[in-house]
């Protein structure tokens, strides 16, 4: 079931299509699909064929070297790239950082910093959540004390991802502590090989290192190298939070696992022929593929009103999240046993070889799509920011 | 794909909403619906409103809007749980006729409805055949100068209101032909009854009714296209009918909660009522997208994928159906059971919606079939 798109729209996914069908990979390809680790040189390297092509930063103004595309096509873009088994743009400094140096940061931050962005050329993290503020954000305790033309900064993030290859990471510090927990933060641009960092992995349940600790010892950091004014630094974390609306919802990867589903259903094999007789597994299909069109068709709708984002980000979010564990749920069910053998080495080029070895990471990747609903801001919170919008 | 309403659609649907706010409140309604369920006052006002000329051909009287134009119209209605038969009559039995506008009952009913003064309805349902039957089970027999009807229909929306039923039945090649049957025509019997949303409907018993010979609506021998049209549209209906409702009825759920107090304080300012009516909303922008989808597959059913889509909006509207008006009750406590709140008499539209034409189990399966198949 497709939702017809308008003229413009189909004849840009076409355009997309073809540039995936020539552009794309065949080993990044292979890896996306099957669920298999990437490494660090997939991501970059696919960054920097989109670059070349002028498609290095889809959400960007032409002015900033973007591609200037609409609300539609960004998430058109994100969608094609995403079922066609594209890597995903790292947003951290594409859809994160960008907007907020857009908007708050200095003519030379944005001079020197947006260009590297764009190519992949510099591996930006996030550096907000602590030990002890996740959801209660506010109350971070990383400080942050002013030294002349340097800020000295201590204390500890975590839950980096992919931290571990970053070469700057943005953060929210404390930078006065006497005042209330919202006003006394600061945004600082910190450089990843300044001394008195330690970058520790956390493994988590999947056996991935996908996340990490980051320890800041005694920390310089440049003033020049915060963005926004001193204290103000919630503002500007609340404008990047607001501000990542495309592919939120994921409707791309969602359509990817469905036919993956699919693939699998339509195997010659036992297994295959088990779920073709299986009336209740094909109405939970059905019931996915539903959902499915209805978060599309939500997400299309809510595109067409102007202005930035309200808590429709906060809707997709939750209902995307849920979309995309219930799919990796019901894969691993169709996988069966296959999908219990953990952390064996996959094929030589680092995809599986054989479709055994492929079932074999569906129990991994259902583990890891648990964190879907917990990141970004917990479905919770984001049901705590919708029942504020329906006037609760 | 139109996401947003047009101009037009707003502002009548605006007029209509004033006509809810003055003449069709909750409490005239519930008089109504414990009285004579129709009102001739309302049905007048819908009718100077255009509601009974918005489908109709211009060629027959009327404004020839769009089938997304009425759809819209009923969205706005649906709050006031409407007992006249604007779904039965205006939009259904309208576009009925004007998919045959060559017949002669097309040409003798259509001016009339437009102007408010003819009232018809489908008369589809049997007993044990259900609406989805190709065959059904009343029987259309020639005769020398016209047609000889028998059988039975069930559940025809405001039998006792209308002038003309619109009839399917078998003819002797055991295709559906459609019949338009005058309600006081000689071997018509009603026994007409409420349903739970107290919108009156009424069993149909044809006995040896006699029918001149153009009486045969689907003069090009087009029933069962004409039968599948209905359907669609009739699913369409209910899932843009459905959506009206489930917005009116989180609406006052969410300033209920904001009201009712207990421990001192709002019971909107529990978490766990604060999520409950969060999920609802979630539940209702889908249903929104679906009934957009739907409307839209509504006027190209005969592909397969506009089936399949109206099968997917009408299970996941009905799923909607069920949880908000379900949580809707619980969230009001002991007053959602009340008659006297508007939220009971929404529930039970509600329940009406999810379960006519197939309840959302019967669709996902559908769904399920089509996957297979494809």
């Amino acid at each position: 079931m497709d939702i017809d798109l308008a003229p413009e729209h189909a004849a840009f996914r076409t355009e997309v299509r073809a540039f995936l069908a020539a552009a794309l990979p065949a080993q990044i390809r292979r890896k996306m699909l099957c669920g298999s680790r990437l490494e660090k040189e997939d991501l970059a390297g696919w960054q920097r064929i989109l670059h070349a092509h002028g498609w290095g930063a889809p959400n960007w103004s032409q002015d900033y070297g973007g591609t200037g595309w609409s609300p539609v096509q960004q998430v058109l873009f994100d969608e094609e790239c995403a079922r066609a088994g594209a890597p995903p743009q790292l947003p951290f400094g594409l859809k994160m950082l960008a907007p907020v140096l857009m908007r708050f940061g200095s003519e030379a931050q944005r001079r020197t910093l947006l260009p590297d962005i764009a190519s992949g050329a510099a591996w930006w993290c996030q550096g907000y959540s602590e030990p002890g503020s996740g959801s209660d954000l506010a109350s971070l305790k990383t400080r942050a004390l002013r030294d002349g033309d340097d800020y000295i900064v201590t204390g500890q993030k975590t839950w980096t991802t992919l931290g571990q290859y970053a070469d700057w990471i943005f953060c929210l510090v404390r930078t006065d502590v006497t005042a209330k927990p919202q006003q006394g933060i600061s945004f600082l641009l910190i450089d990843m090989r300044s001394p008195g960092i330690t970058v520790r992995p956390i493994i988590t349940l999947d056996g991935e290192h996908e996340v990490n600790e980051i320890w800041f010892d005694a920390v310089r950091v440049p003033v020049v190298n915060r963005v926004g004014e001193e204290n103000q630094g919630w503002t500007v974390a609340k404008y990047l939070l607001g501000h990542e609306r495309s592919g939120i919802a994921g409707v791309g990867i969602v359509k990817r696992d469905m036919a993956r589903l699919k693939d699998i259903v339509a195997r010659a094999d036992a297994g295959g022929r088990r779920l073709r007789a299986d009336a209740l597994f094909a109405v939970r299909v059905a019931q996915l593929e539903i959902d499915l069109l209805a978060l599309e068709a939500t997400q299309l709708r809510m595109l067409q009103h102007a202005g930035p984002p309200g808590p429709e980000s906060s809707m997709l979010k939750v209902l995307g999240s849920e979309l995309q564990q219930r799919l990796s749920e019901l894969l691993m069910h169709a996988a069966g046993e296959r999908a219990l053998p953990f952390g064996l080495a996959v094929g030589a080029a680092g995809a599986p070889a054989t479709l055994h070895q492929e079932d074999q990471l569906l129990g991994a990747q259902y583990a890891n799509r648990r964190k879907l609903s917990i990141f970004g801001g917990s479905n919770e919170i984001q049901k705590n920011i919708l029942a504020r919008a329906l006037g609760l | 794909m139109q996401w947003l309403p047009s101009d037009e659609q707003s502002q009548l649907a605006d007029a209509l909403r004033r006509f809810i706010q003055r003449d069709y409140g909750f409490e005239q309604r519930r008089a109504l619906a414990a009285a004579e369920g129709f009102s001739p006052k309302a049905w007048a006002t819908l009718t100077e409103l255009g509601i009974t000329a918005l489908l109709v051909p211009e060629a027959h009287g009327g404004l020839n809007a769009s089938v997304q134009d009425g759809l819209q119209a009923l969205q706005a209605l649906a709050p006031a749980l409407p007992l006249e038969p604007v779904l039965a009559s205006s939009l259904l039995a309208t576009r009925l006729l004007a998919a045959s506008e060559a017949s002669a009952a097309a040409q003798t009913w259509l001016p009339r409805m437009a102007r408010g003064r003819a009232i018809a309805t489908p008369a589809v349902f049997e007993a044990g055949e259900g609406f989805d039957a190709g065959h059904p089970g009343t029987t259309a027999t020639r005769h020398a100068d016209g047609w000889r009807l028998d059988g039975a229909k069930a559940l025809v929306l405001q039998a006792q209101f209308a002038d003309v039923l619109l009839v399917s039945a078998r003819i002797d090649d055991a295709a559906v032909a459609w019949f338009a049957v005058s309600a006081g025509a000689p071997g018509v019997s009603l026994r007409p009854y409420a349903l739970l949303d107290g919108q009156r409907a009424a069993d149909v018993t044809l006995a040896g009714v006699h029918l001149a010979a153009d009486a045969r609506i689907d003069t090009a021998g087009h029933g069962g296209a004409l039968l599948e049209d209905l359907r669609a549209l009739w699913l369409a209906a209910l899932c843009a009918e459905g959506v009206g409702l489930l917005q009116a009825t989180l609406d006052a759920t969410v300033a209920y909660l904001n009201t009712r107090r207990q421990f001192g304080q709002p019971i909107g300012r529990l978490q766990v009522l604060q999520h409950r009516a969060v999920d609802m909303w979630l539940e209702i922008e889908q249903a929104r997208s679906m009934a957009l989808l739907a409307a839209d597959a509504s006027t190209r059913v005969d592909e397969r994928h506009g089936a399949c889509l109206l099968a997917a909006a009408k299970a996941r509207v009905g799923q909607a159906c069920r949880f908000v008006s379900q949580q809707a009750v619980q969230l009001h406590g002991g007053m959602g059971m009340t008659d006297e709140m508007q939220v009971s008499h929404w529930f039970k539209r509600l329940t009406v919606i999810e379960l006519w034409l197939g309840d959302s189990d019967t669709h996902l399966q559908q769904v399920a079939r089509g996957l297979i198949a494809a």
